[in-house]
């Protein structure tokens, strides 16, 4: 089957800069994206869970959008502007899609 | 001094109280006990909505006097005040930098409504009137000591204090969840009056404290977590500031209150307000105008200090000074 390529972004960020951060990768023209809960990990700071956070400052949330290669420097642009100062991660992958034009 | 013993040996074998050491000690032990996210959220969903209605009832019963509209105020000093004397008092008994100290000291301007839960809970235990208009205080003392941390962070040069406030948050901070449903369930209950609550008294006023034990088991859980998470990170001088500042917040809260001419439960309720700590409102715009100052530090105080102690022998302390200080 013919496949394309495509840049898989997926960041992960504190929960009270998802708001922030959809809007800029909006902003920044890319309308598809999914948003999964990060159940826990550890980092810098040491281990978290979200079994142990009392309201939404301490949970963290992913962003994930596929998107066309020509866009990602734009799209990098826009969600460096909101991590900049925050903590998360922002990791770029190759990967293939069946349909290009809905990306 | 014998009344002030009696009712800290009563709350604390409280069901209420009992639940939270339950739920730290089940943390504490590593227990896989635990409420699922959504079974939290909707207790805390039901307390709002609970305390709210009766306040706008109360109020609904006894009509808008001045009183309201000045307490009102005092309540939003107390919150933009509070901040100022929490960050001095870190500054003299710990080494937090500026930014850490501001984002603590806001932390203790604002509130933690599931205090006042629990202190209206005691006030009804013991028979105690209080103003039905003190859960639209509770609301105006979220917010104004985020200011006043902000303010202090910018005033030291640390970095540019306006670009930390946008919109965005003023909005996410005024019209977050927690006091859209309180106020509105403040005026639902203030519309309807005692006809309302006939209507959903079964639903909001029996079953209230049982579902208060399952919050504060829930409170308790996360508490002991965030303790068993934070052994390190908490010196000395921070646990000190922990259990001093309410102390202090608290008998600000009972000059003001007696100065307003609250009732006793008015009184108490005050000084719960300015001795409680923030761990919901606070810590999420914290985290998107501060992210530099360390969550560890201001969620493992407010929630894991201050909060226990506020519960298990701060009420109860409030209530005797609340007493001696309107001759209740």
């Amino acid at each position: 089957m013919q496949t394309h390529d495509a840049k898989r972004v997926a960041i992960i960020i504190e929960t009270p800069m998802k708001r922030r951060l959809v809007a800029a990768i909006e902003e920044a023209g890319v309308s598809g994206y999914s948003i999964l809960p990060v159940e826990g990990g550890s980092g810098r700071s040491g281990p978290w869970s979200r079994e142990g956070q009392v309201g939404r400052a301490g949970g963290m949330s992913q962003v994930i959008c596929v998107i066309r290669p020509d866009r990602l420097d734009t799209l990098l642009e826009a969600i460096f502007s909101v991590v900049e100062r925050h903590i998360g991660v922002v990791t770029v992958s190759d990967c293939q899609v069946l349909r290009a034009e809905r990306f | 001094m014998d009344g002030f013993f009696a009712l800290a040996l009563t709350n604390l074998s409280s069901p209420l109280i009992l639940c939270f050491v339950l739920g730290v000690a089940a943390a504490l032990a590593r227990s896989d006990l635990n409420f699922p996210e959504a079974a939290a959220k909707a207790l805390s969903l039901y307390l709002l909505f609970a305390i709210g209605f009766k306040g706008g009832v109360a109020v609904s019963d006894h009509g808008i006097d001045l009183a309201l509209g000045t307490t009102l105020i005092a309540g939003i000093v107390l919150s933009a005040l509070l901040p100022f004397i929490a960050f001095g008092l870190l500054r003299v008994l710990t080494n937090l930098d500026r930014t850490n100290a501001a984002a603590v000291a806001g932390h203790y301007g604002s509130i933690s409504i599931v205090t006042f839960v629990a202190g209206t809970s005691v006030l009804e235990s013991q028979g105690l009137m209080y103003e039905g208009y003190m859960v639209a205080v509770a609301a105006a003392m979220e917010a104004p000591a985020i200011l006043s941390a902000l303010w202090l962070i910018s005033a030291g040069g640390a970095s540019n204090g306006k670009s930390r406030m946008d919109a965005h948050l003023w909005r996410e901070i005024l019209l977050n969840g927690s006091i859209v449903l309180l106020i509105g369930s403040f005026v639902i209950g203030f519309i309807t009056g005692q006809e309302g609550l006939k209507e959903i008294s079964s639903f909001i006023v029996s079953p209230f404290k049982g579902v208060l034990c399952l919050f504060l088991l829930d409170m308790g859980i996360v508490a002991g977590r965030g303790l068993r998470n934070s052994r390190g990170s908490i010196t000395l001088g921070l646990l000190a500031f922990g259990i001093l500042m309410p102390i202090v917040g608290a008998a600000i809260g009972a000059v003001a209150g007696a100065a307003l001419g609250l009732s006793t439960g008015g009184v108490l309720l005050l000084m719960v307000l300015s001795a409680s700590a923030s761990y919901i409102a606070v810590p999420a715009a914290m985290r998107v105008a501060v992210p530099e100052a360390d969550p560890g530090i201001y969620l493992t105080l407010s929630l894991g200090i201050t909060f226990p102690f506020n519960l298990t022998i701060g009420i109860p302390l409030y209530l005797a000074a609340a007493r001696i200080v309107t001759g209740g």
